[in-house]
């Protein structure tokens, strides 16, 4: 009768079922800890563990963490705004106003869609400048750096292809002007411009492209890189943290003091890769 | 076993060849690996835990953003009625700025294919690997160098009239100089922080300096046919 609420969440992790969805296990030791992360897909993106130090706000403002929420609930409110949204032309335009006064709470959800949408512009910016204050691009993390970049070039046009959607006066011409922008490029501007759009101006083609590339294409990619972007960070090392970059610890070492004993070597940094290593050719 | 020995491997190893180095073996001793000195904490649950309160925290100020304000909506959208002044999204205001200075193939194309270009090359360059101050070695002729192109950078934006780019640009190279005449030994802590920063630190500070002011130009100070009005104006 006095069963708490941790006993049956126990109980139901002792199940038949339960337990042949999650491998890991029931305990809560170190090594079932590890576990969760290790088996499961979507987890096992990330390390196992991280540096202590580097969970403090500071180290990182968790701006990654908050780029990739502002992604979570734009996936969440751009689903059932979809349910409500034909892109046609002018239908899309009398939707978009449906959302705005008849639909219950369609006004919230698409308040929260559009100002979500600039806060990870904004997000994915900070990120991005954090990383380089921080130095955390160095070698080995190069790549992982493009792909942020690539990232932020997705970020972009997942933006600027929502931007039309709503087809009203701010959307038509803010598009117009940035589509103009492509007909300057030497030579196959005018080719890019009409593909872009699919004509020569915005029009219900253009809504429709925009449309695909919003919901479909741009979001499943985005997905895509940012499991990239996640599971690099892993491989890499984890978190950057500055006293284990090669200059740092190639100056530690150099320090009559601090030989050997205060750790902090290649040799020290070899362990957790060595460990690293056995457990991947598993 | 009394003298084994402490590996201050990597002394001279290069990490940009081989970033990963795994087991060390000397002549009749078994692998010597140390372990790792720093504290490491469970993913699960301790980071992820902290991870979804941030996400949390910052739903529920944007949920309270879209409970304040409403997402703007206007009129149906009319191919022959153009709006003056017609922006991009804000992101895209400080190129839209830059494009009224410049031909489009410059603005538009140039410029943010060279940034994009520059981005992803950040990595590749060794220049900030070491992380020294820009004015530490070879102080004199790195400052020649430096009047030199903060001298044609700023020529090139007065003969464009890009004074809105031109501030930030003396603004960043004011400190720039600053910089230069303080050294690790200086007795003020900030001349200390601006002698120990490389190059890279100064041209990306340079790059989000003149992205944030030509962003705020193009999107609170600009109006009908792209004129210089003040955001109290109203439009």
């Amino acid at each position: 009768m006095a069963k708490t609420l941790d006993r049956y969440f126990d109980d139901l992790r002792q199940t038949r079922v339960w337990r042949s969805i999650f491998r890991s296990g029931t305990g809560s030791s170190t090594l079932h800890r590890a576990l969760v992360i290790q088996q499961n897909v979507f987890l096992h993106l990330f390390s196992t563990k991280v540096r202590t130090r580097l969970l403090g706000f500071s180290a990182t403002w968790y701006l990654g963490s908050l780029t990739f929420g502002t992604f979570l609930i734009l996936v969440a409110t751009g689903i059932p705004l979809m349910f409500y949204y034909h892109p046609s032309v002018p239908q899309a335009y009398a939707d978009t106003k449906d959302l705005q006064f008849v639909v219950s709470s369609g006004l919230f959800l698409r308040n929260l869609h559009r100002w979500s949408a600039h806060g990870m512009v904004f997000l994915v910016f900070a990120h991005m400048f954090k990383v380089f204050y921080r130095g955390a691009y160095r070698t080995p993390r190069e790549f992982n750096w493009v792909i942020g970049v690539v990232l932020l070039l997705m970020t972009l046009l997942l933006s600027y292809t929502g931007y039309l959607l709503p087809w009203d006066q701010l959307a038509f011409w803010a598009i117009t002007v940035g589509s103009n922008i492509a007909s300057a490029v030497p030579l196959i501007g005018n080719k890019i411009h009409f593909l872009l759009l699919g004509g020569n101006a915005v029009n219900a083609n253009a809504l429709l492209r925009f449309y695909v590339l919003h919901c479909m294409i741009l979001p499943l990619t985005a997905m895509l890189f940012v499991a990239i972007h996640f599971w690099r960070i892993r491989k890499d090392g984890g978190l950057y943290a500055h006293s284990t970059e090669p200059a740092t610890v190639r100056a530690k070492a150099a320090e009559p003091s601090a030989s050997g004993k205060t750790g902090g070597t290649w040799g020290t940094q070899a362990a957790p890769g060595a460990q690293g290593m056995a457990k991947e050719a598993r | 076993m009394a003298d084994s020995k402490d590996f201050i491997a990597g002394v001279d190893s290069n990490a940009k060849k081989s970033p990963r180095r795994i087991v060390f073996i000397t002549r009749r001793t078994s692998a010597q690996v140390k372990a790792e000195t720093e504290d490491q904490i469970q993913t699960f649950p301790e980071v992820l835990f902290r991870a979804v309160v941030a996400i949390e925290v910052l739903a529920v100020a944007l949920v309270w953003i879209s409970l304040m304000f409403n997402a703007p909506l206007e009129g149906l959208a009319d191919p022959s009625h153009t709006p003056n002044p017609a922006k991009a999204p804000w992101y895209f205001l400080g190129l839209q700025e830059i494009l009224h200075y410049f031909p489009p193939v410059v603005a538009g194309v140039l410029v943010p294919g060279l940034v994009v270009m520059a981005l992803i090359v950040i990595p590749y360059f060794k220049v900030n690997i070491e992380a020294e101050g820009l004015f530490l070695k070879d102080r004199a002729q790195r400052l020649r160098i430096f009047y030199l192109v903060t001298a044609l950078l700023c020529i090139f934006l007065i003969a464009f009239h890009v004074i809105v780019a031109l501030v930030p640009t003396l603004i960043i190279a004011a400190l720039m100089i600053l910089a230069s005449q303080g050294s690790p030994q200086s007795s003020s802590g900030f001349r200390r922080y601006l002698a120990a920063r490389p190059l890279s630190y100064w041209v990306m500070t340079w790059f989000l300096f003149e992205l944030v002011v030509l962003t705020a130009v193009g999107t609170f100070f600009r109006g009908p046919g792209w004129s210089w009005v003040w955001p109290w104006q109203g439009s």
